[in-house]
């Protein structure tokens, strides 16, 4: 937590810089679009069922990731210009959703339905939120947990694409957690490799 | 001379690891992607209320305790065919610290 008015400017300042020159390089469908051979000769078989809870798993996560956002959005906590980096970061996990859901599909399976807004407000403790840094402070957390789960889930992949398109939606993960971190104050991990241990 | 010792397993490292592994998609009070693990220690697989366990879960028959949680963690899949955890826990002594948070969270009044 960002202990200093100074610091919270220049970590404004460093959020806003920072997401400024961050940009999805693609969209994550277009990153899957190359998957639909492989997906439909593959469908229903046993080996492709494990990536499919997987990428459900994954799924809900995204889903709760959405929702943390709009609950952010709506608490009225958040100010520009970091309500507009929280925008663009629900779209990035909603390109995201949007691509696991597909893939999901594609393989046969049934993507998990997103729950009821409330649920998650309840889950996440959203009545604890008081203020902006309580707002980023549970973003970042949620941006961190979802970079160890799918660092954490890749060996597990049988299908080694669909385990490169998981280590590319962690990269996502850690940009937004490295803006959200830097906005409120922190400094780097100490040491290399902090993700996924 | 040096002695052979067992390390203890740590709750304290235990609840660092879970926070950092396990709380992306597990709450102790909350269902989230995963089941809450309130209570689980003891406790039959697949009885988180409210949640959508995978049918081979529901059907384990599996009791959660120190050696079925171990080999749970080490390789969910091998222990119940079928389920949906793709994430593992490779290190036997993370393995213990995180068994010890469970079983001694379960112990708290």
């Amino acid at each position: 937590m960002n202990k200093s008015g100074d610091s919270t400017v220049s970590g404004r300042r460093s959020f806003l810089g920072t997401a400024t020159l961050s940009v999805l390089s693609a969209s994550a469908l277009a990153l899957l679009s190359g998957r639909d051979v492989l997906a439909a000769s593959h469908a229903g078989a046993m080996k492709e069922a494990g990536d499919v809870a997987i990428l459900n798993v994954a799924l809900g996560l995204e889903h709760e990731g959405i929702n943390a956002y709009t609950l952010g959005a709506q608490s009225g906590l958040l100010q520009k210009p970091v309500l507009d980096i929280a925008v663009r970061f629900q779209s990035d996990h909603k390109e995201h959703r949007d691509a696991l859901a597909a893939t999901i599909r594609k393989l046969g399976g049934k993507p998990v339905e997103e729950k009821a807004l409330g649920d998650y407000a309840k889950s996440l403790k959203a009545d604890t939120l008081k203020n902006q840094a309580d707002v980023l402070e549970l973003a970042a957390r949620l941006e961190l947990g979802a970079t160890n789960a799918y660092l954490g889930v890749l060996p597990s992949f049988k299908d080694a694409q669909l385990a490169k398109v998981a280590a590319r939606l962690a990269a996502d993960e850690v940009m937004h957690w490295t803006i959200l971190n830097n906005a409120l104050g922190k400094g780097l991990p100490a040491g290399g490799m902090p993700f996924g241990a | 001379m040096q002695a052979f010792s067992l390390q203890a397993a740590d709750a304290v490292r235990g609840k660092q690891l879970y926070e950092a592994r396990c709380g992306a998609c597990h709450s102790i009070d909350e269902n989230r992607a995963g089941p809450a693990h309130k209570g689980v220690y003891g406790r039959k697989a697949g009885l988180a209320k409210g949640f959508d366990y995978s049918s081979s879960v529901k059907a384990s028959k599996i009791i959660w305790n120190e050696k079925s949680l171990d080999r749970w963690l080490t390789d969910p899949e091998k222990l119940i065919p079928g389920q949906k955890m793709g994430f593992s826990v490779p290190d036997a002594g993370d393995r213990a610290d995180l068994i010890e948070f469970l079983r001694t969270y379960n112990a708290r009044p």
